[in-house]
């Protein structure tokens, strides 16, 4: 009997999941579908669900408008880059905080999250005039560093997270052993922290790959990544349904096809911890 | 001394290969992703073929990212930008602020003087023109012909609110889904806030008074929005409060609208059988009136190129907004994609060509409705500002959505029109106020 209700619940839960997955996968599906579809059609106010003419014109014409190859170079050079020198720092920072905290590594930690909850227009101009002074507008090299500001606070919070994770008794043996500092969180640390850092990598990669305020804000031709060619096909007179669509899955199809390879590892890293 | 010298050739040699490369001088042109302007930049090679020394840079952006991304470089004096798509309410504003260069001696055969006189006056600050304008608009009715004649009414010269009201209601089939009116409703100064203002203007009614008091608690904006809400009510679209300019597009195009007044643009877009349902049945009337007014509601709208102040490379921006701009220029998109493509509303010549008049069916009504709209004395009350479906003070993009949020409230229903003037005349005088209105 008992096994007979969970077995209903789970069927119930399972059902719910994928409900949920759908709902919110549906608007990536749409526009995948919609990019297939003539204007006309992508406005169509009884729209087809896949019964309708395929076309490949909205692809044809966006690859003959933009550069698009450029974008997306400029967009894995941003989103790397940023990720990469995030780890850097924010390793030896996390490593710090989670072994060897001080008086304050509580209020530190919270102040790191706090400056996520301004809003990003708020620091606009005196960044923007930063940019300018340094000659770092419409530069990779500048969209690196601030994405890196950006995303660092939640950096430094998932990695210490992981490392709390970590019997600190395990670091100390190695130090017994006469490890430096360095090859303790090298040779040690890292390895066994290599799931929570690679969920963090990816995440950031995302999270990078998708920021666009700041990519678009602090852009015009040379460093503009995909969110900037997704920007360039919405039009407030004219349709561009499909062409949008269009380019919106051309610059989302590289950071899924990653996030469906990586998927383990993504949900390995953020469940990491959570059930002891 | 040759220890010396070698480096210093060196050095020599660098600069003057550094010298021939820039002889080349790259601009970047800042964009919105409309079909003229894609065209302007699918026709870029043909200004490289006349100025191979200048390098064209896009950056096509959505209108609101634009407007800010460029107000943020042009205010902190970035100079990423050498050639700005800007409207013509931020053109005197702008100009004011000394951040665009006035643009004089655009070269012998640019014919300055065959720009349409009210689109020119727009963009003219202490008598220099700022910037030139791309293209233009004003607002018109638009209507399905055959569901009129099946109504059986006849499209008056200018027609008037009541008129409108009548063929809304005979037009109106909602079993077949047709609506007799399709209207804006999504909140916005550019959007619900164009068309609103000019209905306001066309019904005898201002933004303001002499002394810049709001005048939402008037009898005017009261007729207004009374008109509007039990047009749209009664025979508009469901859902109509998310509804700008490309979803009355879309729905006009699969034959759902009856009437739409809009911005005049959009009649070669619902004429072309290629995207339209209905290309064949439609009519174009101006823009409706009250009752024995004369007032069609002032709408101006330009798209037009300006150059920065920040830029480094005036000339070259120059040449190429002369370009751009130019009777050169038209004549290029005619000859490559058809006459009937040609960027409307900004040139005189263009509505005395006899071919473009023959492809375009909505031309003349364009011209009249252009050259109709008063942007010096938008109201017919007397009004201490300038503009038309928009009022031209820097603080009307904040006020405008904010008001334009309260009549989108009303029209979905959330509130009555009476509490949206109430709150539109609250806001609006607490914001001027704190804007330091009236400024002396």
């Amino acid at each position: 009997m008992a096994r007979e209700v969970s077995k209903g619940r789970k069927a119930a839960v399972t059902l719910l999941a994928w409900g949920v997955a759908l709902l919110i996968f549906f608007p990536i599906l749409w526009t995948f579908l919609t990019s297939f579809k003539t204007e006309g059609e992508a406005i169509n106010s009884h729209p087809s669900f896949l019964f309708f003419d395929w076309t490949l014109e909205n692809y044809e014409t966006v690859n003959q408008r933009s550069d698009y190859l450029a974008h997306f170079w400029n967009s894995v050079v941003i989103s790397l880059g940023s990720t990469v020198l995030g780890l850097i720092i924010a390793v030896p920072a996390a490593w710090s905080m989670a072994f060897v905290p001080g008086k304050r590594t509580k209020d530190l930690l919270m102040w790191m999250l706090s400056t996520k909850m301004l809003p990003a227009v708020g620091v606009l101009v005196p960044l923007y005039l930063l940019a300018r002074d340094t000659g770092l507008l419409d530069t990779k090299t500048g969209l690196v560093i601030v994405l890196t500001l950006v995303n660092l606070p939640i950096i430094v919070w998932m990695l210490y997270t992981y490392f709390k994770e970590i019997p600190g008794e395990i670091l100390e043996a190695a130090r017994m052993d006469g490890a430096t500092l360095s090859s303790e969180i090298l040779y040690v640390l890292t390895p066994m922290a290599v799931p929570g850092i690679a969920s963090t990598l990816l995440l950031n990669v995302i999270l990078a790959w998708n920021e666009s305020f700041w990519t678009l804000n602090l852009t015009a031709a040379n460093a503009a990544p995909l969110t900037a060619f997704i920007a360039s096909y919405s039009s407030p007179e004219g349709l561009f349904y499909a062409k949008l669509s269009a380019a919106s899955t051309m610059a989302i199809a590289p950071i899924m096809i990653l996030g469906w390879f990586s998927q383990k590892q993504l949900v390995r890293g953020l469940t990491f911890g959570a059930v002891k | 001394m040759t220890v010396t010298f070698r480096p210093l050739a060196g050095a020599s040699l660098l600069l003057a290969l550094m010298g021939s490369a820039s002889a080349q001088t790259t601009i970047t042109v800042a964009t919105v992703n409309n079909g003229d302007m894609i065209r302007m930049q699918r026709l870029t090679p043909e200004f490289n073929a006349l100025h191979p020394d200048i390098k064209v840079n896009w950056v096509t952006l959505e209108e609101n990212v634009l407007r800010q991304r460029v107000t943020t470089d042009i205010a902190s004096k970035g100079g990423q930008y050498d050639v700005l798509t800007i409207g013509n309410y931020e053109v005197p504003i702008w100009a004011k602020q000394g951040w665009l260069m006035p643009l004089e001696n655009l070269g012998a055969d640019y014919d300055q003087a065959d720009l349409l006189p009210p689109v020119a006056q727009g963009l003219t600050v202490d008598g220099k023109l700022h910037a030139v304008p791309f293209y233009a608009e004003s607002s018109m009715l638009m209507y399905r012909t055959d569901l009129l004649a099946k109504a059986g009414l006849k499209m008056p010269e200018n027609p008037d609110w009541d008129f409108i009201a009548d063929a809304a209601q005979k037009m109106t089939d909602k079993g077949a889904g047709i609506y007799g009116i399709c209207l804006r409703g999504k909140a916005g100064w550019g959007e619900n806030m164009a068309f609103l203002t000019s209905m306001n203007n066309s019904m005898g009614g201002a933004w303001f008074d002499m002394e810049w008091k709001p005048q939402f608690n008037g009898p005017e904006w009261k007729k207004t929005l009374d008109t509007y809400l039990s047009l749209m009510k009664q025979y508009g679209p469901p859902g109509a409060s998310s509804n700008g300019f490309n979803e009355n597009l879309a729905l006009f195009q699969t034959g759902k609208c009856g009437m739409w007044i809009d911005a005049t643009v959009a009649a070669s877009f619902i004429s072309d059988p290629k995207e339209s349902q209905v290309a064949d049945k439609v009519g174009f009337a101006p823009s409706p009136v009250r009752k024995g007014g004369a007032n069609h509601g002032n709408w101006l709208w330009s798209w037009n190129l300006a150059i920065p102040a920040t830029t480094s490379k005036a000339e070259a921006a120059k040449t190429f907004v002369a370009w751009a701009t130019s009777p050169a220029y038209m004549k290029l998109v005619a000859e490559k994609d058809g006459i009937a493509n040609v960027p409307p509303g900004t040139r005189t010549s263009l509505y005395k060509n006899p071919e473009y008049l023959k492809v375009a069916p909505f031309a003349q009504m364009t011209l009249t409705a252009i050259e109709a709209a008063n942007t010096q004395k938008p109201s017919d009350k007397p009004v201490p500002y300038t503009g038309g479906q928009f009022v031209a003070i820097p603080e009307f993009q904040a006020i405008g959505t904010a008001v334009g949020q309260q009549f989108s409230a009303a029209l979905a229903g959330t509130s009555t029109a009476d509490q949206a003037l109430a709150a539109a005349q609250a806001l609006t005088s607490r914001e001027m106020t704190r804007a330091g209105y009236p400024k002396k």
